[in-house]
């Protein structure tokens, strides 16, 4: 007997498959995470946005069967912000690249942060502009080959998780597609606050990162994740020199704010009771 | 009930005529001389229930106002020169996913930072063209307190109902004006709210034929789930590759303007039917115009007044006819020369067109109009 994959449900039927992502790209199994985080909480598909950017990770929208708003490039949270600000029952999920959320969208992204607005945002990390052809972003480690960096890149790179607890993000998260169970909790967590919580699922691009410094296929580039990270439970119990060199997974932040939409609403009531 | 009359500044008025129009949804960032449309509506609409929201740049007040627009909003942005530059890329993105929502651009001098503190209608030709791509564009221009406020339900009503964004281009004469206006009374004017879709959710075509202008589309939540995107797109609103599915999408953008030219004229025609010597003016200029027609005709001289409310799409038939019968159209603009391009273009008689331009900040005087009626007539 055929059984139908569990996430059939929630996947758009038609011509929009197969997907544009090559394969043993990670972005998909970061589809697979999100879909099976918000089956497990039930939340209804009429409730769920999904916004993204422009990027490879960002033509996810068009895949899953949710209200969805594939946006411009960078400006993914600022389109969101304008979708629950309005509508505050709906579930928002942004879905972001490195390029997209921290270079041309760096600044909406920590803004958004700040304001604390009710929005997921998993940034799919692959550490290089895919769509584009494999240019430098924002997250290539200092030294790294990308097309705009032939000899390596000069430049040192950004730490999503930290940059968006310091903007005020009220959840962050570093998980990989290699323990993409942990991942998919990670989901499920961010996807259960009330404020801005930021997943950062770091996605390997054997197309361009990996040729380009020489990393490998897929199943190579997602065994190097296996081996060059370590949770922070795991890390902090360890000396240093076992941490030397390693990519910190784990939550690394949680918290209770008041969330955006509940404080603007507070404004309203403020507002209605003042008029005559 | 008596009449609700106020002394307003032209971008308060814009903004109650936000307000009127059901405007639910602001997001923008400060900008002389447009400003004060933005404090009206942080000070009004959440007392009506709206959300207002100053983002971290006017690339963000764009997005933000068309993400709650294609959710449902009735949302609106202000800015001026600088600002509008930066809403540019996101212009387009709203005429491609065909999000109702009104862009207000109270003009002042550029390039550059320019004159942030006086006026100009600089922009006249990147309201039309300002974004990339083949693209459709509604413009409006008031000229008076009472026409910001009308003109501006104005606006809302065109983005509904051409399911796009609209322009609101007002000038800083105007947006710093302070004028007596009665504020129309609820039901006076009319309010256009499109229609939300009755077809069963497996029915539903987001783009579907008969949505374009005038039809029904959905907003998020409502049980009808729909894909938008930036991308050349089918019906469903997904993206394509094919030649006859991008022909149907673009050939749909042009339509909304290009087959419903009759109701999209919105001019104001003053002493036209004898007149030899044809002003055309809008926004700001067409104020001292008004008094230069005057003046001329008490002096004798047979001259008439052309003023578009709704500059874009352009007048075409409207300026042929009021070519065909005059000696010479005088286009006076506080700019080096824009809408002048348009005049001439449907000019296909020999018509004298003569710029009447002033672009040092202060508004062109009905002598210097008068001087130069007097040259033409
Ligand atoms: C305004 C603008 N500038 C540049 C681009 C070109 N562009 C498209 S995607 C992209 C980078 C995407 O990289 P990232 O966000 O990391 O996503 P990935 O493709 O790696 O998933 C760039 C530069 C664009 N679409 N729009
Ligand atoms: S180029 Fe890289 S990021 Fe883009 S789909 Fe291919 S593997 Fe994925």
């Amino acid at each position: 007997m055929i059984t139908m994959h569990p996430s059939f449900e929630m996947l758009r039927p038609g011509k929009k498959f197969p997907t544009v992502w090559c394969p043993g790209c990670g972005h998909g199994i970061v589809q697979g995470a999100i879909i099976r985080a918000v089956q497990k909480l039930g939340i209804p598909r009429d409730q769920m946005v999904m916004v993204s950017g422009i990027g490879c990770s960002s033509r996810m929208p068009v895949y899953v069967d949710f209200n969805s708003l594939h946006t411009a490039h960078g400006r993914a949270i600022a389109f969101a912000t304008g979708v629950k600000l309005h509508n505050p029952k709906l579930h928002v999920i942004v879905i972001t690249g490195d390029g997209d959320a921290l270079a041309i969208g760096g600044n909406h992204f920590i803004h958004a942060a700040r304001r604390n607005v009710e929005l997921t945002v998993i940034l799919l990390n692959n550490n290089i502009y895919g769509m584009t052809g494999g240019q430098y972003s924002p997250t290539t480690p200092i030294g790294k080959r990308a097309s705009t960096a032939p000899y390596g890149t000069a430049e040192r790179d950004f730490d999503p998780c930290a940059l968006a607890v310091a903007a005020g993000a009220v959840f962050a998260a570093r998980g990989t597609v290699f323990g993409v169970v942990e991942l998919e909790k990670m989901i499920q967590q961010a996807l259960a606050k009330r404020g801005f919580a930021l997943v950062e699922a770091l996605s390997p691009c054997p197309t361009l990162y990996g040729r380009l410094n020489r990393e490998g296929n897929a199943v190579k580039m997602i065994q190097w994740q296996k081996e060059n990270t370590i949770n922070a439970k795991a890390a902090a119990k360890l000396p240093p020199e076992k941490t030397a060199g390693k990519i910190i997974t784990g939550v690394f932040h949680d918290a209770e704010v008041t969330p955006y939409t509940e404080v603007y609403q507070g404004i309203i009531d403020k507002a209605q009771g003042q008029k005559q | 009930m008596s009449a609700d009359i106020r002394l307003l500044q032209g971008n308060e008025a814009c903004a109650e005529g936000a307000i009127y129009a059901g405007c639910d949804f602001f997001g923008g960032y400060p900008i002389t001389p447009s400003t004060e449309v933005a404090e009206e509506m942080a000070r009004l609409l959440p007392r009506h229930g709206g959300k207002f929201i100053q983002m971290e740049d006017e690339i963000a007040g764009i997005a933000t106002m068309l993400g709650a627009g294609a959710a449902g909003a009735k949302a609106m942005t202000a800015t001026s020169g600088p600002g509008f530059s930066l809403m540019m890329e996101l212009l387009g993105y709203g005429c491609m996913a065909e999000i109702p929502a009104v862009i207000v651009n109270v003009q002042r001098a550029g390039p550059s930072t320019g004159l942030p503190t006086k006026g100009a209608q600089a922009d006249m030709m990147q309201a039309r063209w300002g974004t990339h791509g083949d693209h459709p564009a509604i413009a409006l221009c008031p000229s008076s307190v009472a026409e910001s406020f009308s003109l501006t339900v104005k606006s809302f009503n065109l983005a509904e109902r051409f399911r796009m964004p609209v322009q609101l281009m007002l000038d800083e004469f105007i947006g710093h004006l302070r004028e007596k206006v009665t504020i129309p009374a609820p039901g006076e004017l009319e309010v256009y709210t499109h229609p939300r879709p009755s077809v069963a959710p497996g029915e539903y075509r987001h783009f579907g034929d008969g949505t374009s202008v005038g039809g029904a589309y959905a907003a998020m939540g409502t049980g009808y789930r729909f894909n938008i995107t930036g991308l050349t797109h089918d019906p469903m609103g997904f993206p394509t590759g094919r030649t006859d599915e991008i022909r149907w999408k673009m050939d749909r953008l042009r339509a909304k303007t290009d087959d419903h030219l009759p109701e999209l004229v919105d001019v104001e025609r003053e002493f036209l039917d004898d007149a030899e010597v044809v002003l055309f003016a809008y926004g700001g200029g067409a104020r001292t115009a008004q008094e230069a027609v005057r003046l001329a005709r008490a002096r004798g001289i047979k001259a008439g007044l052309l003023r578009p409310r709704i500059v874009w799409p352009f007048p075409d038939q409207t300026v042929a006819d009021a070519l065909a019968k005059a000696k010479a159209m005088l286009v006076v603009e506080l700019n080096q020369g824009q809408l002048i391009g348009e005049v001439r273009r449907v000019n296909q008689g020999g018509t004298k067109v003569v710029p009447v331009l002033r672009y040092d900040g202060e508004i062109i005087t009905p002598d210097e109009l008068m001087t130069a009626v007097e040259a033409n007539r």
